[in-house]
């Protein structure tokens, strides 16, 4: 029934996927992340240390744009 | 491929969405999303409609049964969706000018029905589609494109409105508190009458900039600090709660239900020469 053609802009960090295509750089996930395992570079969310990566799920909940969630037993079966 | 959620409930083909960096109506359209997952709906048993706005496109993304109408208009039409049909779930999505202002009327009415519809209002405090007017909904002083020395109308407080008016669940979040408005919703969407969750939302083109409230991160830290939740305002004293605004459940009265009440005039008739 649905029909999807996903960008493949996607990177896998392994805790963190990241779609930079669909990232508008608002800040908010870096902002909002307790352990600062991700910034702002250019106006996209890159990871700044992926160790540091709790898997807490802050950046997704509050990601406007969906570009950014956590990888894992829910989503990895997809990657 | 995106994240589970939203594979299943959104569709991707049309992401991105529309909206500026860092508006909040992303946000709370996940966290309606999320709502349905966790209430394991039937997508082709949730019908989401929504009027005109910034607001409004937000059904565009979500995979279900959805319909876009006129402005002000969508409780009208979800009003007959739902007798048409009473076993969908039917779910609106309206901004703070679309519910309030240009949908005044139908609002104010669906709420008095207690019509079993749960309306979401993304309350951004302005008309952002159109460029920046003040809505009915701006604070008063402060600015908008045609308030350029600021709006002297008195704000309405959407909730407030809503539980006068007749509806039984009534409750406000934010953006920032995301899991605070999936609880609501799907309280909402359990409450057989008409729901309404004011979900305020941050616009940081037009209201954020025209009130020098700062980007996107500084409207979410201002929701974060400002928001005292209703159970832990009651223990507060009024100095305290000086400029900050209220969140959480303010209203769950049930009540019977339009659509059960129709039914049963239906019912009664049948069989008799009335």
């Amino acid at each position: 029934m649905k029909m999807k053609s996903i960008s493949s802009n996607e990177v896998n960090h392994g805790k963190l996927i990241i779609n930079t295509e669909w990232c508008k750089g608002c800040g908010i996930c870096t902002a909002f992340c307790p352990t600062k395992a991700i910034e702002l570079i250019g106006e996209k969310v890159t990871v700044a240390d992926i160790d540091k990566c709790t898997q807490c799920g802050l950046c997704e909940l509050r990601c406007p744009d969906y570009a950014i969630y956590v990888g894992g037993k829910k989503n990895e079966q997809k990657g | 491929m995106p994240s589970q959620l939203v594979e299943q409930y959104f569709r991707a083909d049309n992401l991105p969405q529309i909206w500026c960096p860092g508006c909040g109506h992303g946000i709370i359209t996940r966290a309606i999303a999320a709502a349905i997952e966790q209430l394991d709906l039937d997508p082709n048993k949730v019908c989401v409609v929504s009027g005109i706005g910034c607001s409004s496109r937000a059904p565009g993304y979500l995979d279900f049964n959805t319909l876009h109408t006129t402005h002000g208009r969508a409780l009208a039409f979800a009003t007959g969706i739902k007798l048409a049909n009473p076993d969908l779930k039917v779910i609106v999505i309206m901004g703070d000018g679309d519910s309030t202002a240009i949908g005044g009327n139908h609002f104010i009415h669906a709420c008095r029905r207690n019509i079993d519809i749960t309306t979401i209002i993304f309350n951004n405090n302005i008309y952002g589609m159109t460029g920046g007017q003040y809505s009915p909904t701006t604070p008063k002083f402060d600015k908008g494109t045609t308030a350029p020395y600021g709006n002297i109308d008195k704000a309405f407080d959407v909730c407030d409105l809503a539980g006068a008016a007749g509806a039984t669940y009534v409750g406000r979040a934010t953006s920032y508190h995301a899991n605070m408005v999936t609880t609501l919703v799907k309280n909402g969407i359990m409450n057989e009458g008409f729901s309404l969750i004011e979900a305020i939302s941050g616009c940081p083109t037009y209201y954020g900039r025209k009130n020098k409230k700062g980007g996107p991160v500084d409207m979410m830290k201002w929701q974060k600090d400002f928001a005292v939740n209703v159970t832990a305002a009651a223990r507060m004293t009024p100095e305290q709660l000086e400029g900050k605004f209220l969140i959480g459940e303010f209203k769950n009265k049930p009540e019977p239900e339009y659509t059960k009440e129709y039914q049963r005039i239906i019912d009664s008739l049948k069989g008799s020469d009335v």
